[in-house]
């Protein structure tokens, strides 16, 4: 398939305070595409440009030279095509919790379709839609989201912006805090958007595993370049690149390569304990419980 | 944008009027500003500003910075002097409909406008080249003779240097909220002023809360280690006058009876 990519940058560049001394080049040329119904991870050090990045994507922040295409057109054109492509582009900020200000969780997801100038109707049938996608039941819908737990509102604040169906849906660093079984059920609810819309989903984080487990396309950040893009094995493979610029592969990849050192055919590509458990079962001859 | 703001900000440096005693350029401040209302003609003008001049100098502020200072406050000094210009009596050299110029008018717009740009450039001096917490111990150990008043000397510093301290990160933190309530399609910019201050309020009622959990956070911080009050309290970094204080003090001093001895002369 060749299709047309539905997000474009061309010759991306942004600079912090340009024209005084802490003047710094937080995006160098960067050329990226993100096609549709894909689901993109992109890895970087802290201070790789990551953020940077994602908040030109929907035109929050202008860039200092180059373009941003949302399906072939320039986002900052005009001020009308920098408010669509924000409809169409979703961007959820880090620790999206402390967004949240309505009386009642229903309103504060209702914030954005609402935004949208859309009918009550089409308001609410969002609202409901998006409460479904992150499991919040509709009992929840009329309390006020500072009475529920930090989990509970993480989601009602991926749920507003998921409300305005975003054809791609930025997620900057959504499971950072969260206890194991939250940082799951966020995955999964987001997984399942992507899977049920089709919607473009870009998951920036710092964890080698969760982009390896999720992820189909990896996009390595360093000093505001892309360094690296492609499948996550293949980013694997070169490891060694890795390091320099602080970022590492997964333990158990590690683990696998030093077994296939050692002379153990471990087959398949493995990044997590599962993966490696079935490697290692396998191996075994052919699983059962041990 | 709301990063931009100047006024107030401190820029490290190792000069001769950074190294100062923090409590010396308080009272410099203040002998400055005592000095600049008593000014009266050319020369005690002239005067002051060789000794803002000067202190700049040291201080090795750039005009940019200096500038960019005063920038926020352009409409203010204009309207004074304005105002001064046209509302003060005396022998008109020029009438215009309900306006008239006088010569005094002229005298007194452009006095009063030095003396705003002084008093602006001196106070800017003070916190371009002292850090915000030696700033609140320097202002905390000046004022512990009210101690003996009750007045309660250490709360108030301590109010200031966490104030002084969180004003960043507010700014941060505001900046980060409007991001996240734009891309959720929040409108700042457009819409009658009612629409507007409506606006505001996703990003005020998130900036509050996330205030008072601070502040809730830094209590807890500050009780875990034994914070309480000042009482009995002792310091990593002691003031202490050295021989330059001295000599900035006298300098002061010398340049306060100066400007008073001219102006009693009208000078």
């Amino acid at each position: 398939m060749n299709e047309s990519p539905i997000l474009k940058t061309e010759k991306l560049c942004h600079v912090y305070s340009a024209g005084t001394p802490f003047e710094t080049a937080a995006l160098r040329d960067v050329d990226l595409e993100i096609r549709r119904g894909e689901l993109v991870a992109v890895i970087g050090h802290t201070g790789s440009g990551k953020s940077t990045l994602i908040q030109h994507l929907n035109g929050l922040m202008k860039p200092t030279s180059g373009r941003v295409l949302f399906e072939g057109a320039d986002i900052g054109a005009s001020k009308q095509a920098t408010k669509n492509a924000r409809c169409k582009v979703g961007l959820v900020f880090q620790y999206p919790e402390y967004q949240l200000f309505e009386e009642t969780v229903y309103k504060d997801i209702a914030f954005g379709p609402r935004n949208m100038r859309l009918s009550a109707d089409d308001v609410d049938v969002r609202v409901r839609e998006a409460a479904r996608f992150v499991g919040i039941g509709a009992e929840l819908l009329g309390r006020s989201p500072f009475e529920l737990s930090g989990g509970q509102k993480r989601r009602i604040a991926i749920a507003g912006v998921i409300a305005m169906l975003p054809q791609v849906l930025i997620l900057d660093e959504p499971m950072a805090g969260l206890d194991p079984a939250g940082r799951d059920g966020i995955m999964e609810n987001i997984l399942g958007y992507h899977e049920e819309t089709g919607a473009a989903v870009v998951v920036v984080t710092h964890s080698m595993e969760d982009a390896a487990r999720n992820a189909e396309r990896m996009i390595v950040m360093s000093r505001g370049r892309i360094v690296m893009d492609g499948a996550p094995g293949e980013i694997f493979s070169r490891g060694d690149e890795l390091s320099p610029i602080g970022l590492d592969v997964p333990v158990m990849t590690r683990l696998a390569d030093r077994l296939r050192a050692m002379g153990v055919p471990v087959k398949g590509s493995v990044y997590t304990v599962e993966q490696a458990r079935d490697a290692v079962l396998a191996l075994k001859g052919g699983g059962g419980a041990c | 944008m709301l990063k931009d703001v100047t006024l107030g900000q401190y820029f490290p440096g190792d000069t001769p009027v950074h190294r100062l005693d923090p409590r010396t350029k308080l009272l410099l401040v203040v002998v400055y500003i005592v000095a600049l209302f008593n000014a009266k003609g050319w020369w005690s003008y002239a005067l002051m500003a060789a000794a803002l001049l000067a202190a700049c100098a040291l201080s090795r502020a750039k005009a940019k910075t200096m500038a960019r200072a005063l920038k926020p406050l352009v409409l203010i000094i204009l309207i004074t002097g304005i105002l001064n210009m046209f509302y003060t009596a005396g022998t008109p050299i020029f009438r215009f409909w309900i306006f008239t110029l006088t010569r005094e008018g002229l005298r007194n717009a452009v006095f009063m406008v030095l003396r705003i740009v002084m008093l602006i450039a001196g106070t800017f001096l003070l916190t371009y080249t002292t850090s915000p917490i030696l700033l609140t111990d320097g202002l905390e150990s000046l004022l512990n003779p009210l101690k003996k008043l009750k007045f309660p000397v250490h709360e108030l510093a301590m109010m200031m240097s966490i104030a002084l301290r969180f004003i960043p990160t507010l700014i941060e933190e505001t900046d980060k909220i409007m991001s996240a309530q734009k891309a959720r399609g929040a409108d700042f910019d457009t819409g009658s002023l009612i629409q507007r201050a409506k606006a505001l309020l996703p990003i005020l009622v998130p900036l509050f809360i996330s205030a008072f959990r601070r502040a809730d956070e830094l209590a807890v911080a500050m009780e875990s280690r034994c914070y309480h009050g000042g009482e009995g309290r002792t310091r990593l970094r002691q003031l202490r006058f050295a021989a330059g204080d001295y000599a900035a003090l006298a300098l002061g001093a010398l340049v306060l009876t100066g400007v008073i001895i001219l102006a009693k002369r009208g000078l």
